[in-house]
């Protein structure tokens, strides 16, 4: 890896975390909840490098490593949308009588 | 060409999370973040799928079917045990992010392509990783309450905690020096899984909320790290979303307890408040519920302040009624939301809105506070720590300084317990003793059923006559 490919992760972690603060400080309080599993499943994007892990069959040890991850960030985006989802459709404004 | 269609699907993904976030910001758009989060989700995997490292599906598919015949019912648990579905979220994404590095480490080790950047940023990935994997599930187990939510704490327990991390990071630092030496991989894993559970023993219950945001962060960073270590860029920006939430919500927690991180850390919170539990009982004054709906009847602002005891006793929906039974008498009803209150951050918010309360009602403690002294009945419904006048005026106490919803400056406060006896924090509440309150002893489900009942009565009599 040369130090440019190292310089170019860091200016993506750099801005994802100033975007991260600026969007998350917007966040109404009210969904404070929602906001912690709706990034508890976009956090399982260790799904990405589980899954080659699993599907590359470099050994029986990495395989068995990766496939276990697979199925923890799986786990994690199946419940993490679906409960979001069913909590946001909860909030409702004031009925009209 | 696959690689090409591979990167243009993740910076899709990337751009859809922040989207994602960015529509949570009122409840309104809020359910589109949602989709946006699934598409985005849905392009990294499809993006991911194309590398032709990928070689057999098997094992994914398994995984894949496992993990969503776990996932459906954990998105169905009741809302009162969200915060531990939580936490074993953190939990599974600390798991998937150890067991990445770990496999990474054994692959580069037989190929001989280890080099110091890449085992330090697996060092980094895997002490993150199983680290909140382990206090992520200690901190579940409290939640559920099958590990005591006391705290738990011995003599040079922080001492013992900054030695076995300080352990694990200079074996770290040796195995960058050295990456053959595979011996120290094992023992990395072993004192990072240990550090989680050391970690999070002596935090007491009523620090969750803030333990359960730090974890949340910490299982970003390592999917950051793994970011590092596998040299994607997707997983630098999204583990860099959840790990600033994360910390934010720290933040806040944080203040609205007066507290600092290391106080919660290392501060072992329970020990401060077994002295002040003892102080001489004060005469109270009680009332009915048929009082006290007598007193919301005759009002014209009513502030409720739930706390978690509310939803332990599942009375929200009681409470519910009494709302729908004052608004239809032109009374107007708003509640109080300590940002603490619950288990979670948020938590309470979303309690309410299960039991069809609308959100426009839910009112943050800053925004209703300069409303309190012109409150007419302020309905105190378990919560105790964060309407406790001490906060403002006791220096001795534990809770000084802690920013309060103001309860006892309405003209009525009708506080529901059980009983007397000191909560769990074994605080003295003087806002029990105050002139102005009004103590509705019994289960708080009971009393509010019984005020409710009480309301319709009165409306149906009315109606009658």
């Amino acid at each position: 890896m040369s130090a440019l490919d190292l310089f170019s992760m860091l200016f993506g972690l750099m801005l994802a975390t100033f975007v991260g603060f600026y969007v998350i400080q917007n966040v109404s309080r009210l969904l404070h909840t929602p906001l912690m599993s709706l990034t508890n499943a976009i956090s399982a994007i260790a799904i990405v490098g589980s899954l080659i892990i699993a599907g590359e069959q470099k050994s029986t040890f990495s395989t068995v490593l990766g496939a276990i991850a697979v199925f923890a960030s799986v786990t994690n985006i199946v419940s993490g949308f679906l409960i979001t989802d069913r909590m946001l459709k909860m909030f409702k404004e004031k009925r009209r009588s | 060409m696959s690689e090409l269609v591979t990167q243009l699907s993740y910076l899709v993904a990337a751009t859809l999370f922040i989207f994602s976030l960015r529509w949570l910001n009122r409840p309104k758009t809020a359910r589109q973040g949602v989709f946006a989060g699934v598409g985005g989700m849905a392009a990294a995997v499809f993006g991911t799928v194309l590398h032709p490292e990928i070689v057999n599906f098997t094992w994914i598919v398994i995984a894949v079917i496992a993990g969503t015949a776990v996932g459906i019912p954990l998105s169905r648990v009741p809302l009162t045990a969200v915060p531990q579905r939580t936490a074993i979220s953190h939990a599974f994404g600390g798991l998937a992010a150890g067991l990445v590095g770990t496999a990474k480490y054994a692959i580069w080790l037989e190929d001989g392509e280890l080099t110091a950047f890449r085992t330090g940023a697996i060092v980094v990935e895997v002490i993150l990783g199983f680290l909140t994997f382990t206090g992520s599930l200690m901190a579940a187990g409290k939640l559920q309450e099958v590990i005591p939510t006391r705290p738990i704490t011995y003599r040079g327990q922080n001492a013992v905690n900054l030695a076995l991390l300080a352990v694990a990071l200079l074996a770290g630092v040796g195995l960058i020096w050295d990456p053959t030496q595979w011996q120290l991989f094992p023992l990395i894993v072993g004192l990072s899984l240990l550090f989680g559970v050391l970690l999070i023993i002596p935090i007491g219950g009523a620090d969750m909320p803030t333990v359960i945001s730090l974890l949340n962060s910490y299982a970003g960073l390592s999917a950051v790290a793994m970011g590092f270590v596998l040299e994607n860029q997707l997983l630098i920006v999204a583990g860099a979303l959840d790990g600033s939430s994360g910390l934010i919500l720290s933040i806040i927690m944080c203040r609205a307890m007066n507290r600092s991180f290391t106080n919660v850390l290392f501060g072992a919170f329970g020990q401060v408040q077994v002295q002040a539990a003892a102080g001489e009982a004060k005469p109270v004054k009680s009332a009915t519920p048929h009082d006290a709906a007598d007193y919301l009847m005759n009002a014209q602002r009513v502030v409720f302040v739930p706390g978690y005891g509310m939803a332990v006793a599942q009375a929200q929906h009681r409470v519910r009624e009494i709302y729908d039974e004052l608004t239809k008498r032109g009374v107007n009803v708003k509640f109080a939301i300590h940002p603490v209150a619950g288990r979670m951050p948020g938590h309470m918010n979303v309690l309410l809105a299960e039991a069809e309360i609308p959100y426009d009602a839910l009112v943050e403690m800053d925004e209703i506070n300069p409303e309190l002294p012109q409150t007419d009945v302020c309905v105190v419904v378990g919560a105790n720590d964060v309407v406790n006048p001490a906060a403002r005026t006791d220096k001795s106490s534990p809770i000084y300084g802690m920013p309060i919803i103001d309860a006892d400056k309405a003209r009525v406060v009708l506080a529901n317990k059980r009983s007397m006896n000191p909560g769990f924090a074994g605080i003295e509440n003087a806002l029990y003793s105050a002139d102005n309150t009004l103590m509705v002893f019994g289960d708080a489900k009971a009393v509010l059923g019984d005020i409710a009942a009480a309301l319709r009565a009165e409306g149906e009599g009315q109606a009658a006559a």
